[in-house]
């Protein structure tokens, strides 16, 4: 397959360096082809530059060198089409939860009617119903960042960029909030981004992963997986799940423990 | 280097703008700087002048120490007993907004001319922020600390002195150099009404009588005084909060 | 109303009980003090011969003008401060002891500078109320989290979109407290400045009727004084919890 053709935005000889007194090589080299409705996860250390690869991609930071495209065009700033949910919690706590998922649609200007019917199959997507005139201080952790994601998909952006999303909640929900997420890429058909550190997670979900290195993180492995695009949490269970993680843990096993200060 | 530089700025920036005003407003209203540091230092080697501070100076003593002892104990009281707190935060904050100086009719029939009336103007000034640093201080302090020290089997005191104290001492210390600023404005309007002595009698006696030379003197020594006071107790509470 | 409120209700209702007893029963002397059914009477008389609404009319214009120019002035130099660092560092040492220093002695000088009239009085409490609300300002968008922010610009929002949605909502509670010092200081030096030096307003009117034995109307004025302070403050505490409540973590 070439390269080019189906891909929906390109990473070239992409670093970033964060300035200072003692400036921070926090990325790349990196080089990414992330294909038209793709689900690419990535794993890797803490403090390897996951986030701030996403920051690149997203254009709300510049890169260092190299060249970014989305769509096939240069990325220079925020383009249109790209949706982030982020690591932190982002819900603005002024607005209920309802005000926040309308938040993006109110300012482009979208027809009242259109505004309800799409905000309203958000909120019931992400299972948010009972909550919708709830306020983010009544939510749990878990729950604030279903109403990011909420916000984000109501959007319907073309590329969807999570930051360890679901960071914060018990394995249990986490692996049934991937379901819904899988659900969510289905039926949106996006391309989604996932960044994550749950192996688990990255296996169950992408077509493929890319394994980054400890900091400046460059890409050391990408594992292609062969899921049916009607996959589910329940693909834990097969061997080649197993086999999946397994590989992922044998790129990464080094890498972390440069990350925690143990030689490799 | 850059920052003397911008402290020296800020310093000409003052002396500047005071030059400005006296060219402008002329020397009916204020002195300039240099003639001002001149009877300022005049006036710090003439005896009268500290028998005036030495009042202003005792009476500020009394106050700030019944300022801080009643301010901190009842700050105690009101942050450990979670509903009084509540109710009387309120109230503190709408007193704490009183023009206190128009009580002062009030304080000379109870008080009577002379040092305590001057006294109690400081407290009435000063005790309040006190109170509400102490309290919400107290009203903060993490619960999980508490939970440490029974995991710890601490004894009462062993929990006071060695968790609850470091926990709401910065912020004490935050009132108390609040308090302290006050208190002492409280003892200058006190004498300027209540008082035939002190730093503020002279004040209002310099405005009174035209004296704007010594006015302009006495007030620069004053603010000088209360900063460089303030400068310290900001330098204390700096390391308080690490 | 909460329980907390009807306890404060009850405790003033109370003190106020109290101490018309101990007044009707002369412990506390005629001279000392008037019982509080006559100053609320007195200052039910005054209001009712309108005697003293061109005091109060002076009093709200310069409590009015100095709040306003204070919130505006305080908001705008706070923005300018925090958006540069070295200015801050360089006045945070003003900014901190600024409280320490009396404004009212200035008013011979402020009205040198302005001419007699309400303007050196505003001046004053232009001059007490404006660092609270530079610090608040501060304080207020050093607390605007940047995971907002970085929202914001993948809403592609413009600046002012930003300042008006993201911003200045994120730093309403600390803008808040500015507004409720910065009241309390502007009343405080306008009244103390009237009281103090000045020929008219609510302070000036307590001053003279003290001086010319008029202990009924100065208690009656002084009663005025109480309820503005307590009105006031009462209001921006009541208007800052129905905006803030929802949004307590
Ligand atoms: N604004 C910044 N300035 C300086 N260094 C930064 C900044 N942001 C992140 N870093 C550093 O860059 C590295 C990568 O950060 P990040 O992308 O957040 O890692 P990750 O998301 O993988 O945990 C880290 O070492 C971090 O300390
Ligand atoms: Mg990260």
């Amino acid at each position: 397959m070439t390269a080019e053709a189906g891909a929906h935005a390109t990473l070239r000889a992409v670093t970033r360096t964060y300035p200072g007194a003692r400036p921070v090589h926090a990325l790349g080299p990196i080089d990414l082809d992330l294909m038209r409705g793709e689900f690419f996860s990535v794993v890797g250390p803490s403090g390897c530059g996951k986030s701030t690869l996403l920051d690149v991609l997203a254009g709300l930071s510049e890169p260092t060198s190299g060249e970014i495209t989305f769509e096939g065009k240069p990325v220079r700033g925020v383009p249109d089409g790209i949706g982030v949910v982020f690591q932190e919690d982002a819900s603005f706590p002024w607005l209920s939860v309802r005000d926040n998922v309308a938040f993006g649609l109110r300012r482009m200007g979208t027809d009242p009617a259109e505004i309800t019917r799409r905000v309203d199959y958000a909120i019931g997507f992400m299972g948010l119903k009972d909550f919708a005139h709830s306020y983010p201080a009544q939510l749990s952790g878990g729950m604030r960042q279903r109403v990011c994601i909420a916000r984000t998909l109501v959007l319907q952006p073309r590329l969807i960029l999570l930051d360890e999303p679901f960071g914060a909640l018990d394995q249990q929900t986490r692996l049934l909030m991937g379901d819904e997420l899988l659900r969510l890429w289905r039926e949106t058909s996006a391309t989604v981004l996932l960044i994550t550190h749950a192996l688990d997670e990255a296996a169950m979900l992408s077509d493929r992963v890319g394994v980054m290195s400890a900091r400046p993180g460059v890409f050391i492995d990408l594992v292609q997986t062969n899921w049916p695009r009607d996959r589910d949490s329940r693909i834990v269970a097969e061997a080649e799940f197993g086999a999946v993680t397994g590989r992922l843990w044998g790129s990464l096993r080094a890498e972390s423990m440069k990350a925690i200060g143990r030689a490799g | 280097m850059t920052r003397l530089f911008d402290s020296l700025a800020i310093v000409a920036g003052i002396l500047l703008l005071w030059t400005g005003v006296f060219e402008y407003a002329g020397d009916s209203a204020i002195t300039g700087p240099l003639q001002t540091f001149r009877f300022a230092a005049n006036l710090l080697g003439r005896a009268d002048f500290w028998q005036h501070a030495q009042a202003t100076l005792s009476a500020f003593g009394y106050a700030l120490a019944i300022s801080a002892v009643a301010g901190i104990a009842l700050g105690l009281i009101l942050g450990l007993h979670r509903f009084s707190g509540d109710v009387a935060e309120p109230m503190l904050a709408s007193l704490y907004t009183i023009p206190k100086v128009t009580l002062y009719p009030l304080m000379l029939l109870v008080f009577g001319l002379g040092v305590s009336a001057k006294v109690a103007f400081g407290v009435i000034h000063g005790m309040i922020p006190v109170i509400l640093f102490t309290l919400s201080a107290v009203k903060n302090i993490p619960q999980v600390l508490l939970r440490t020290a029974k995991a710890l089997h601490l004894t009462p005191m062993q929990t006071a002195t060695h968790l609850l104290a470091p926990a709401v001492l910065p912020e004490i210390i935050s009132g108390l150099r609040i308090g302290f600023a006050l208190t002492f404005l409280g003892v200058l309007i006190g004498e300027m009404f209540a008082s035939q002595r002190g730093l503020g009698f002279l004040i209002i006696n310099g405005i009174n009588s035209h004296d704007v030379k010594r006015t302009t003197a006495v007030i620069l020594i004053v603010i000088t005084a209360s900063v460089a006071a303030n400068g310290a107790l900001l330098a204390l509470d700096r390391r308080a909060h690490h | 109303m909460t329980r907390e409120g009807w306890t404060r209700l009850g405790l003033v209702a109370a003190g106020i009980a109290a101490l018309e007893a101990l007044c009707r029963t002369k412990v506390i002397k005629p001279l000392t003090l008037v019982p509080p059914s006559r100053m609320v009477h007195d200052l039910a008389g005054l209001l009712i011969a309108g005697d003293i609404f061109d005091d109060i009319g002076q009093t709200a214009i310069e409590v009015g003008g100095a709040f306003f120019l204070a919130i505006v002035l305080g908001v705008l130099m706070g923005a300018a401060i925090q958006a540069t660092p070295r200015l801050r560092r360089a006045v945070a040492p003003v900014l901190a002891s600024w409280y320490a220093v009396p404004s009212f002695v200035f008013y011979p000088l402020l009205v040198a500078l302005f001419g007699l009239s309400t303007s050196p009085l505003i001046a004053i409490g232009v001059l007490s109320a404006t660092p609270a609300m530079v610090v608040a300002t501060i304080g207020g968008l050093d607390r605007v989290p940047r995971v907002l922010l970085r929202a914001a610009r993948i809403h592609r929002l413009t600046a002012a979109q930003t300042l008006w949605l993201i911003t200045l909502p994120s730093a309403l509670p600390s803008l808040f407290t500015g507004l409720k010092l910065s009241f309390a200081y502007a009343f405080i030096g306008v009244i103390a400045g009237e009281f103090i030096l000045s020929g008219g307003g609510i302070g000036y009117g307590i001053a003279y009727a003290y001086e010319s034995f008029e202990t009924p109307k100065m208690y009656a004025l002084m009663l005025l004084v109480l309820i503005v302070a307590v009105g006031v403050n009462g209001a921006l505490h009541a208007w800052e919890g129905r905006l803030l409540q929802r949004r307590q973590r």
